[in-house]
């Protein structure tokens, strides 16, 4: 599945339009390509579950703790219930929460994995997103294996869970710093778009940070930033490729590339204690 | 009986106020005793308060927490702490004003002072930009922590943000970066560390300098995920809606106790911070020097075996079958 837009002058979905270069591609070749646009490399947005299919070996995959579900701590209620916009998010997506945790194999080395699907109430971080983000960082702590985090979050913390959510932005990064302390190999991914209080924690606190082409990365999302300062945003801004000028990212890959370069960087840095 | 309005409320206290104004005036006048009229008179003055104490909204209390007299960091430092040494630059960029931080005593007591600053004067508040921090500020803390360690000092912050600042130059320096960093080290800080809020806690940019074992709340500041309006333009499509947003959000002091979020909380003066700034101040003094002595107790490790449970425990989720 794929966030293909719906429009009325490409029947049967044979084709989708491209939000790069503005043209129509045929879809299989699209999908053929991981989702990337043979034409101008855009990186469509994709589900979580391609994604770990794309990285991980072949049925290599085993989740950890996958019946988590969000509680209602506030009682919640903007237009709609929180536990009625939660239900709303399963059905849509076909997942229990917006993180999924486990282990897997990258040309048969054993990782520690987790993701943020950016189409589950934005990938905001609730308390299940940093309870499964800190537990997979205990559990790679304690079997002393390589953790890998691929990001995508649009909303950052989950609104709906108030204070708590901004709670798990400390939890995530105390368990990071566990990790950390233990010698462990975190390699974080950031996936468009990567914003607020998941980049303003455990996504930024990796040994090796690495970003698809184009990704949306930043702390206040764009509009936001618009909203504040009155003027337009340079051309390019919080782009991937800006972060690597800036500094803030080791390297800019593609997505047919991943596997193979997380494979290489597993093999360089090898925990020797 | 017809409810007063919060309107309503605050005229009659200020009728009182000036009433009891204008007995003690008389008093030093003519010398006469009217102890038994004053008395009556603060009791009424007293009760008035805690009816409206008790009417506030939660965007009220938004609102009192973002009050242009409320009294700031810069003026907690100079009526709290002695002989304040302050020390600027984050040896990289600049030097962020909305971030004070610098060495200060309370009696026996040392420790590092590190608090958000948003200005009184429009120079002032340009120039501390509101209290909206940039990377530099957030570094320039963690560097003074890094010395408070090595030299065996704890540390007091306050916090009073609306928010990390939001612009083309935070980014460009690495906003979410430097926040990471604040929170992933002051995890770790082997050093005993006090947070407090004294206004508004805005979101990350509150928790860039508030990690800690001791985690206190003045009555009428709030803490939440982010600000009411900003909620209400998401989630309401409509920034109009800040009110309701702020009773969803659950940001008060009140709540934040409730959640187990905050240790304590530091109950204001009557009328709030800005009636009697120096009362608020004695009680946040007493708070700190309470705090330093009880943490300085703890071993280390303990200290920071409690520092991750305290953090690991918060936010509730179901395990289904
Ligand atoms: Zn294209």
């Amino acid at each position: 599945m794929v966030f293909f837009r719906k429009k009325k002058d490409m029947p049967n979905g044979l084709w989708v339009r491209c939000d790069g270069c503005k043209g129509v591609v045929y879809k299989k070749t699209v999908e053929e390509r991981m989702f990337v646009c043979p034409d101008c490399n855009h990186h469509f947005r994709i589900f979580s579950k391609d994604r770990l299919n794309f990285l991980l070996d072949e049925n290599s995959f085993e989740e950890f703790w996958e019946n988590m579900v969000p509680c209602d701590p506030l009682h919640f209620k903007d237009r709609i219930t929180y536990p009625e916009r939660v239900a709303a998010e399963q059905k849509k997506t076909g997942l229990k929460e917006a993180a999924i945790v486990g282990q897997g194999k990258i040309e048969g080395k054993p990782v520690m994995v987790g993701i943020t699907d950016p189409s589950f109430i934005m990938g905001s971080m609730g308390a299940v997103v940093g309870e499964k983000i800190a537990r997979i960082a205990e559990k790679a702590t304690e079997l002393r294996l390589p953790l890998i985090i691929i990001s995508g979050s649009g909303g950052g913390a989950r609104m709906q869970e108030g204070v708590f959510s901004l709670m798990q932005m400390a939890k995530t990064s105390a368990a990071i710093g566990r990790f950390q302390d233990a010698g462990g190999l975190y390699i974080s991914v950031l996936t468009d778009p990567s914003l607020g209080g998941v980049m303003a924690s455990f996504a930024s606190l990796a040994d090796v940070t690495i970003a698809e082409p184009r990704a949306l990365i930043g702390f206040a999302g764009p509009r936001v930033i618009q909203e504040t300062i009155r003027r337009s945003l340079p051309k390019g801004f919080q782009t991937a490729e800006f972060l690597l000028e800036h500094g803030f990212l080791d390297r800019i890959v593609h997505r047919q590339d991943m596997r193979k370069e997380i494979s290489k960087l597993l093999d360089y840095l090898q925990n020797k204690k | 009986m017809v409810e007063k309005s919060v309107a309503e409320l605050e005229n009659l206290v200020l009728e009182v106020e000036h009433q009891i104004k204008d007995v003690e005036g008389a008093c030093q006048k003519d010398g006469v005793d009217r102890s038994v009229e004053l008395k009556v008179l603060r009791e009424r003055y007293e009760a008035l308060h805690e009816k409206l104490r008790s009417r506030l909204t939660p965007y009220d209390i938004v609102k009192l927490a973002r009050h242009p007299l409320r009294p700031l960091t810069a003026d907690y430092i100079s009526m709290i702490i002695e002989d304040f040494v302050e020390l600027h630059g984050d040896r990289h960029f600049g030097d962020d004003k909305a971030i004070i931080c610098g060495l200060g005593s309370i009696g026996q007591e040392r420790f590092l002072f590190i608090g958000q600053q948003k200005g009184k004067s429009t120079k002032e508040r340009i120039a501390c930009n509101f209290g909206m921090p940039n990377p530099e500020g957030y570094r320039k803390a963690l560097q003074k922590m890094m010395l408070a360690e090595k030299f065996g000092l704890p540390i007091v912050t306050l916090i009073d943000t609306p928010g990390a600042n939001p612009d083309i130059g935070a980014e460009e320096r690495g906003q979410a970066c430097a926040i990471a960093e604040n929170i992933y080290k002051m995890c770790r800080l082997k050093t005993p560390i006090v947070n407090i809020v004294i206004g508004e806690g805005g979101s990350g940019g509150a928790l860039g300098i508030g990690i800690g074992d001791k985690f206190a709340i003045l009555e009428f500041a709030y803490y939440s995920v982010i600000s009411p309006e900003g909620c209400a333009a998401i989630l309401w499509k409509n920034g109009e809606n800040a009110s309701e947003a702020a009773s969803a959000l659950q940001l008060t002091a009140r709540d934040l106790l409730r959640f187990g979020v905050a240790d304590e909380i530091l109950p204001e003066p009557l009328g709030a911070a800005h009636k009697n700034p120096r009362a608020m101040a004695d009680s946040i003094k007493a708070y700190i020097v309470r705090c330093l002595k009880e943490l300085k107790g703890i071993p280390i490790e303990d200290l920071l075996e409690s520092r991750y449970n305290r953090y690991k425990r918060t936010g509730k989720y179901l395990e289904l079958g």
